[in-house]
């Protein structure tokens, strides 16, 4: 017994080190798997608070070009209401939902990272706002990641530049779906995968959301195709895709939530159970 | 004895607060970031306690990952110097640390330079590998450690020439 004593007071200084080092290991794995990052993440009282006291200030260096941003997107909405062939002689009696299955809120971003391997943005919006894990997260132009964790007023994101990401997407003219994964290097380049050899794919063609799985719906512009090559064993494609995302400069955010997403899970559980 | 205290909890809040608000948003060339933090760490007093100083190390480490999402890499990045701290001293300064008595404004400009390279360049290393977790981006982790450990060097002296007391 005073052996062990002694040895533990002998080496305390590495022993500590040792305990510490393992729990920063614990902390760093689980945020390498998916929605795993529960203690350690920004959206708390404290970080949540001075991200968004720091945001109150620097949102105005950005104001012109958000505002173009947002310009574009009227125009381009404008252009959709205005050229739509439904006639607009009938209202939806349920006012609140439109009659659709998805339902997006506004948010801002109050801080936005792109320089590491594993991005993650925060929102500041929460709980109280209706944000939960799972929804969708898009820009006007395209897509921008998953909400992970959420505190009451504020929420992570899981940027589309993180190594975790696997979000499903194909081809606009086809319907030849792979995944999306990003390899660290550009901000403004990710990779998509597992696209069949034959598929007809050309550079310069547009990568919309698949619509697979129920965060994204069908149709998000994603970005175009810069560069493609055949996987090691040929019977893939690796291709390298232009985001229409600027993700260096974000300000404003959609999330999407879809309101049949219990259900559609519940019937796929159901079946796989079977 | 309390006015040091004092010194390193005002240096340790101001630290994080320069690191999360300024130096991670600077994405130099798209992805270089100085991590001045650890500036804290190595200019820490030697004569003290190895103890204090690990554990002080964690804790600087988990508050920059709170901050940047980020687990815990900076946490096991600092806790891996704090420990490694006195291999590195007896490297780069040999008798003077033998003899306790080192002082970091009182030293020769290149045995300092030699022992901030040496820690910063194994603080770099393990973040990004660790950051990256896998051996075949090793080149993409190498190329970060070498320009990032640059810019996090000549910040840090730039900084300690600024910040020390004038030796007339």
């Amino acid at each position: 017994m005073q052996q062990i004593i002694n040895f533990i007071i002998r080496n305390k200084n590495f022993l500590l080190s040792l305990l510490l080092f393992s729990i920063s290991m614990v902390f760093t794995i689980q945020t390498h798997s998916y929605h795993k990052s529960k203690f350690i993440n920004s959206a708390n009282f404290l970080t949540g608070g001075v991200y968004n006291s720091i945001n109150n200030f620097t949102a105005y260096l950005n104001l012109k070009s958000q505002n173009q941003v947002l310009a574009e997107e009227n125009s381009r909405l404008k252009m959709l209401l205005f050229n739509s062939e439904n006639k607009k002689d009938s209202i939806y009696l349920d006012t609140v939902s439109y009659g659709g299955t998805y339902k997006f809120t506004l948010a801002n971003v109050i801080r936005n990272t792109y320089s590491g391997a594993n991005n993650v943005l925060l929102l500041n919006r929460g709980k109280n706002d209706g944000l939960k894990q799972d929804l969708g997260v898009i820009s006007s132009k395209g897509i921008v990641g998953i909400v992970d964790g959420t505190s009451k007023r504020y929420a992570t994101v899981i940027s589309v530049l993180n190594t975790v990401n696997k979000i499903s997407a194909q081809l606009k003219k086809t319907n030849h779906f792979g995944t999306l994964y990003w390899d660290a290097k550009s901000p403004y380049y990710i990779q998509l995968i597992d696209i069949p050899k034959i598929a007809p794919i050309v550079k310069g063609d547009t990568i919309i959301t698949s619509g697979r799985s129920s965060i994204f719906p069908k149709g998000i512009p994603i970005g175009v195709i810069n560069d493609f090559k055949l996987d090691a064993a040929e019977n893939y494609y690796e291709i390298n895709i232009k985001l229409f995302n600027d993700m260096t400069n974000l300000e404003h955010v959609y999330t999407i939530e879809n309101i049949d997403a219990d259900e559609i899970d519940r019937l796929l559980n159901a079946k796989a159970n079977e | 004895m309390n006015n040091s205290v004092f010194l390193h909890i005002a240096r340790f809040i101001s630290l994080v607060f320069f690191q999360v608000v300024l130096f991670n948003n600077i994405n130099f060339l798209g992805y270089i970031n100085p991590y001045i933090y650890i500036m804290f760490i190595a200019l820490f007093p030697v004569k003290n306690n190895r103890f204090i100083i690990i554990f002080l190390s964690f804790l600087l480490g988990l508050s920059i990952d709170l901050f940047s999402d980020t687990g815990g890499i900076h946490a096991a990045a600092c806790v891996f110097i704090a420990y490694i701290r006195p291999v590195i001293l007896k490297f780069s300064f040999g008798m003077i640390y033998e003899h306790q008595t080192i002082k970091f404004t009182s030293v020769e400009f290149g045995e300092k330079l030699t022992y901030l390279t040496i820690l910063t360049f194994l603080h770099h290393f393990m973040l990004f590998f660790l950051e990256m977790f896998s051996v075949s981006q090793i080149i993409l982790v190498l190329q970060k450690t070498l320009f990032s450990s640059i810019f996090t060097i000549l910040l840090i002296l730039i900084i300690t020439i600024i910040f020390s007391k004038k030796t007339k």
